[in-house]
């Protein structure tokens, strides 16, 4: 480092400080994006992919302002600014978001996009941007600390708000997005058990859904009885006890089942009567009993040791019956339908190739078909006869899965993998707790996106119309994710700037 | 490498990074589920449309069945020289339309490729089995099967509704559920049970090459899926009973609606003029005819046409004065020609004078009930009359009026009821009183009620005090009604001053000509039939026919509303059409002395007096 650079305020040169490996990976992504988008809406008559009626010329233009967007970022933009105005922003924010429930145009019966003439923009994508400043601000405050009553409540409600209103404009898939951020407040010192909760509570739902009350009860018993037992040093007792108890409680359905068959046989009046009786027991009654039964003896136990783990897994476990039971009124109740029939369709309760699992079984069909390495560029066939629907949306990567195999795809993957990772890094190494919660923050969105999107084309997610970050057709995605990225590397620079 | 919160991120983020391509190995490279063969095939689905449900009456008569008939394609690619003349005069049509429709798919040839695409739909078993002999002549050519509806009874278009290839609209409005292409109940019973009667598309599995011609079965057919029929449900309707109705109403506009009082099951509901069922197989085709008609076939007048009750509406009237004890059946009204306030006049026919209760309503007697509404609307029990008013609106909606009373069948109308809110704005508050609204006490002025109001308000009388919303839909084997069409629903009113008014309308029909009963003529013998006529007041042509009776009228099996648009008296239409449509569904045949009375019903032509807005 030489004098001039500590003295001039300028720092070290511009083009020397900004993180080429990001853009780089940026303008791969972006590529890669542009040409799929091409082979998806080339048919047998190929216009140009400059050809601005179609959706590959659109893209071009799209491509072409997001870097100049990126370049005011970098170059015009004093990353200063972005703390003091991250209020402002988020608050004008919210007020679109509401505005576009009244005022937005209706697309596939969600109101959450405004339109000006041809062009379209959806503010949840912007929202995703002022929340991640949002919560930067506020969490690189001195003195903030998330284990704060006080503090780890406007948190929440920092990301709950547009969370909430989201859902209101029934884009329930774009409000999903705001639960990764759970992961950076757990690298700012949220505790891991509330991710092991939020993971239980989706597990128990499912069981509940797939199997049954008493399976989804019986796992968490097992998982709260082993909780404590690990915790307070007693893992023997829990081998020798715990278990020998849950494979009894796993047998009892199918015992009552052949008692009330066994019972009923003698054809008898009285004796079918009693094993009407017993068919009638259900079983969820005994194992419920039985946990009733037990809760006092492991809160008068806690009590003796002064443990208040204990304690908390016992509120938990019971708070995971009530969802348990509740599950069915959420699933039934709050869903939407569409909504439900996809998560069905998901979790293998109905097959319905032709209906709502049409999309992800023609997506899984095109991917399948790629083999190791692809039919070539242009060359698929499921993708280039409109099997797959929203293709050159959400549905784009089974367009690289198709053409570019296994190995493309994997190679995207990678690619995204990358990114993430080299923004943690960055993000870690930064001095300001600014730049490294926002850092956090693109990292979870990105994630967030990759994760729900692909999974959803090879069927491991339910049916969510969300993008895949820099490839999927669309303006107001493709700038959202830009100006997202490129703040960061804005604010990187500024750190390298110096040190 | 440590293990702080930072690289534990980082190793959820490999994790997730190698479920995903877990994932893409499995489907990509193990699976060969997802794979079509080498060369480049791609798979087609096929769909197979499921039959839809059957409907079937009360009594297990098929009302809308299924029939075969079929469509012929054309495979252009496929199509070689053919005689054009040969071909014409099998389908009966002119050699222009094949050689116009060949050169339709000559210019589209792109976008058809190796497809099929329908050129004649729905041809008649006749010109399809002349069609099938000699079809080897005609490559490229080829009938195929499709299940249409079929209609065994006359029941009326706007009952059974039609079903027709669904619009941009209706995909719209049910994502992820229909797809262009796919058939559904439009109006009628077939849109209120849609979701039973449609059944599930099932499936067959093609491949086909990259220049998207078919070649086989993938798997031999092996992931194919069956389609699964539509339920089959049983609805309240008597079919014979409709039929009839459907006949009586012939020529005629208005409706007929009959309930069975124990239940709310709805016998018959005609809309006339209807569409005919012969139209509703095909409705594609008909549609404009139908729409071009003056007398506006597609509106169900039965739940959509919102109607002054007229005289019937007395009733109602004399309950809630019975109930708020502003007069009991003793009290006799005096009436000259009418009732007379100030220098108006609300006139009325020639009676005897003065009368009682019961007596008001067999001569259905106007002044009387100006007497009943004053008594009502100017109660000193209320602080005034906007409250007395307010409170007489909830008496009439407790019968059913002046809401959507909740049945299974779509589109009803809710109608209206006028409230002090409504006058006040009008007249202006404290500028009105009993007698600015004097119509209300005969049915008239602003009230509006379809015939299922009506017939809704004669089950409830015939229940002496409560209804069950009316439906069309009966418990089944596949179906089960809400619960809430086995509620009762009672009225403010008390059970015992029904039987008062009962006794009124039994001498409306059952007193004899000459007597001063307004409905002698809807008697039948041993029928013991309960009735009041009503005749609509019409400022644009000749007043409505209104009639609603039950019977026996000792628990009464069926109660019926007729409204007759432009009819005359209630009398001289709708009360004959109801009392044949009764002594029917009782008798299950209209005795001798009554079938002259039959024939001038089933003759009788309305039409011309009807002013059609063409």
């Amino acid at each position: 480092m030489t004098m001039r650079d500590i003295s001039g305020n300028r720092g070290r040169g511009l083009m020397k400080t900004i993180d080429w490996t990001l853009v780089v990976c940026y303008l791969i992504l972006v590529l890669v994006g542009w040409a799929n988008i091409y082979a998806s809406v080339h048919s047998s008559e190929p216009a140009s992919i400059f050809d601005f009626s179609c959706r590959s010329g659109k893209q071009f233009v799209w491509i072409m302002t997001s870097i100049v967007i990126a370049a005011v970022i970098l170059f015009l933009i004093n990353p200063r600014i972005y703390e003091g105005f991250s209020l402002p922003i988020y608050l004008v924010t919210i007020g679109l978001l509401v505005a576009v429930i009244f005022l937005g145009i209706e697309v596939k019966g969600s109101r959450s996009w405004f339109g000006f003439g041809p062009i379209r923009f959806q503010p949840a994508e912007i929202s995703k941007i002022s929340t991640s400043l949002m919560l930067a601000t506020v969490m690189s405050q001195l003195g903030y600390k998330i284990s704060k009553f006080r503090d780890f409540v406007i948190t929440a409600l920092i990301i709950l708000v547009p969370m909430a209103i989201i859902v209101l404009q029934s884009e329930t898939g774009s409000a999903l997005v705001y639960v990764g951020f759970i992961f950076m407040l757990y690298r700012e010192g949220l505790s891991g058990w509330l991710i092991f909760m939020v993971g239980m509570a989706i597990l128990l739902f499912i069981l509940t859904l797939t199997a049954s009350p008493y399976t989804a009860i019986l796992v968490m018993a097992s998982v709260a009885s082993l909780c404590i037992c690990l915790y307070s040093g007693r893992f023997k007792k829990w081998i020798f006890f715990g278990i020998p108890a849950i494979a009894i409680f796993a047998l009892i359905p199918q015992g009552l089942e052949m008692l009330a068959e066994a019972i009923a046989k003698p054809e008898t009046a009285e004796a079918a009567g009693t094993g009407g009786f017993v068919s009638r027991i259900n079983p969820l009654y005994i194992l419920l009993a039985a946990i009733t039964v037990a809760i006092p003896f492991a809160v008068l136990q806690a009590f003796r040791e002064r443990n208040r783990f204990t304690y908390l897994a016992l509120i938990s476990t019971v708070a995971g019956i009530a969802l348990v039971f509740s599950a069915d009124f959420i699933f039934n109740k709050v869903l939407q339908d569409h909504q439900r029939k996809r998560i069905e369709v998901l979790l293998g309760m109905k097959e319905d190739p032709a209906g709502v699992g049409y999309n992800v079984n023609q997506s899984m069909i095109a991917i399948g078909s790629g083999g190791l390495t692809g039919k070539g560029y242009l060359n698929g066939t499921q993708t280039t006869y409109g099997f797959v629907p929203e293709q050159s949306t959400d549905f784009i990567f089974c367009t690289i899965g198709e053409e570019w195999g296994f190995v493309g795809s994997t190679a995207v993957i990678l690619l995204y993998v990358f990114m993430i990772w080299r923004i943690i890094r960055s993000a870690e190494h930064s001095r300001e707790s600014f730049t490294r919660i926002y850092g956090y923050c693109v990292a979870c969105c990105i994630f967030m996106h990759l994760f729900i999107n692909i999974g959803m084309t090879i069927g491991l997610m339910p049916v969510i119309g969300i993008p895949l970050p820099f490839i999927s057709y669309g303006g107001s995605s493709l700038w959202a994710f830009t100006t997202m990225l490129f703040i960061f590397i804005a604010l990187d620079r500024n750190e390298r700037k110096y040190f | 490498m440590k293990l702080n919160r930072e690289n534990r991120l980082l190793i959820g983020l490999c994790t997730a990074a190698a479920i995903l391509v877990a994932r893409l190995f499995s489907i990509q490279i193990v699976e060969d589920k997802y794979k079509t063969d080498a060369s480049n095939n791609s798979m087609v689905y096929s769909l197979i449309y499921p039959t839809r449900g059957i409907i079937h009456d009360r009594n297990g008569k098929i009302l809308v069945g299924n029939k075969v008939s079929y469509d012929l394609m054309v495979t252009p690619k496929e199509v070689e020289e053919f005689d054009t003349l040969a071909l014409a005069s099998i389908l009966e049509v002119t050699p222009d339309f094949i050689r116009e429709k060949m050169d339709e798919y000559r210019r589209n040839r792109r976008k058809i490729g190796y497809q099929s695409v329908v050129m004649i739909k729905q041809m008649d078993p006749k010109t399809y089995m002349r069609f099938a002999e000699l079809a080897y002549k005609f490559p490229g050519f080829r009938g195929q099967a499709r299940s249409i509806r079929e209609y065994p009874f006359n029941a009326g278009g706007n009952l059974l509704g039609y079903v027709s290839e669904v619009n941009a609209q209706y995909l719209k409005d049910h994502p992820d559920e229909y797809r262009a292409g796919d058939y559904a109940g439009m109006t009628g019973i077939e849109a209120a049970r849609e979701k039973d009667l449609r059944g599930e598309k099932g499936y067959n599995i093609w491949l086909r090459n990259s220049r998207n011609k078919i070649e086989s079965r993938y798997r031999d057919g092996e992931l194919d899926k069956e389609a699964i029929p539509g339920d089959d449900i049983t609805t309240t309707i008597d079919a014979e009973l409709q039929h009839y109705g459907q006949m009586l109403m012939n020529n005629k506009v208005g409706s007929l609606v009959a309930i069975e009082p124990s239940t709310g099951d709805i016998l018959t509901m005609v809309s006339s003029p209807g569409i005919d069922v012969d139209m509703l197989a095909d409705f594609g085709q008909h549609y404009n005819e139908i729409l071009s008609n003056p007398y506006k076939p597609m509106f169900n007048r039965a739940v959509q046409a919102p109607y002054p009750p007229g005289s019937v509406f007395k009733l109602v009237n004399g309950l809630i004065g019975l109930q708020e004890g502003v007069f009991t059946p003793q009290t006799r009204y005096p009436c000259s020609m009418g009732y007379h306030f100030g220098k108006s006049k609300l006139g009325c026919h020639a009676h005897k004078s003065p009368i009682d209760f019961e007596e008001s309503i067999m001569m259905s007697c106007n002044a009387y009930y100006c007497y009943v509404l004053r008594a009502i609307l100017e109660n000193g029990k209320y602080g005034s009359i906007d409250e007395a008013m307010d409170k007489w609106k909830e008496y009439v909606m407790s019968f059913g009026f002046g809401q959507k009373l909740g049945s299974d069948f779509p589109s009803e109308l809710g109608g209206f009821i006028p409230d002090s809110k409504y006058y006040n704005r009008y007249y202006r508050k404290g500028g009105w009183k009993a007698t600015t609204v004097i119509s209300l006490s005969i049915g008239q002025g602003e009230t509006g009620c379809t015939p299922l109001h009506l017939a809704n308000l004669c089950a409830t009388m015939a229940n002496r005090g409560f209804y069950y919303i009316p439906h069309i839909i009966k418990d089944s084997e596949n179906v089960s009604i809400d619960p809430k069409y086995k509620e009762r629903r009672y009225t403010m009113v008390d059970t015992v001053h029904f039987n008062k008014v009962i006794d009124g309308m039994y001498r409306a029909v059952n007193s004899g000509f000459g007597s001063g009963g307004t409905a002698s003529i809807a008697a039948v013998k041993g029928l013991d039939i309960c009735g009041k006529t009503g005749t609509a007041q019409n400022p644009h042509g000749h007043d409505h026919s209104v009639f609603i009776c039950f019977a026996p009228k000792d628990n009464p099996k069926i109660a019926v509303a007729a409204y007759v648009e432009n009819g005359g008296f209630g009398a001289t239409w709708a009360a004959p059409i109801a009392s044949l449509l009764t002594e029917m569904y009782l008798n299950g045949e209209i005795g001798e002395d009554r079938k002259a009375l039959e024939a001038r019903m089933l003759e009788g032509n309305l039409l011309d007096r009807v002013k059609t807005s063409k």
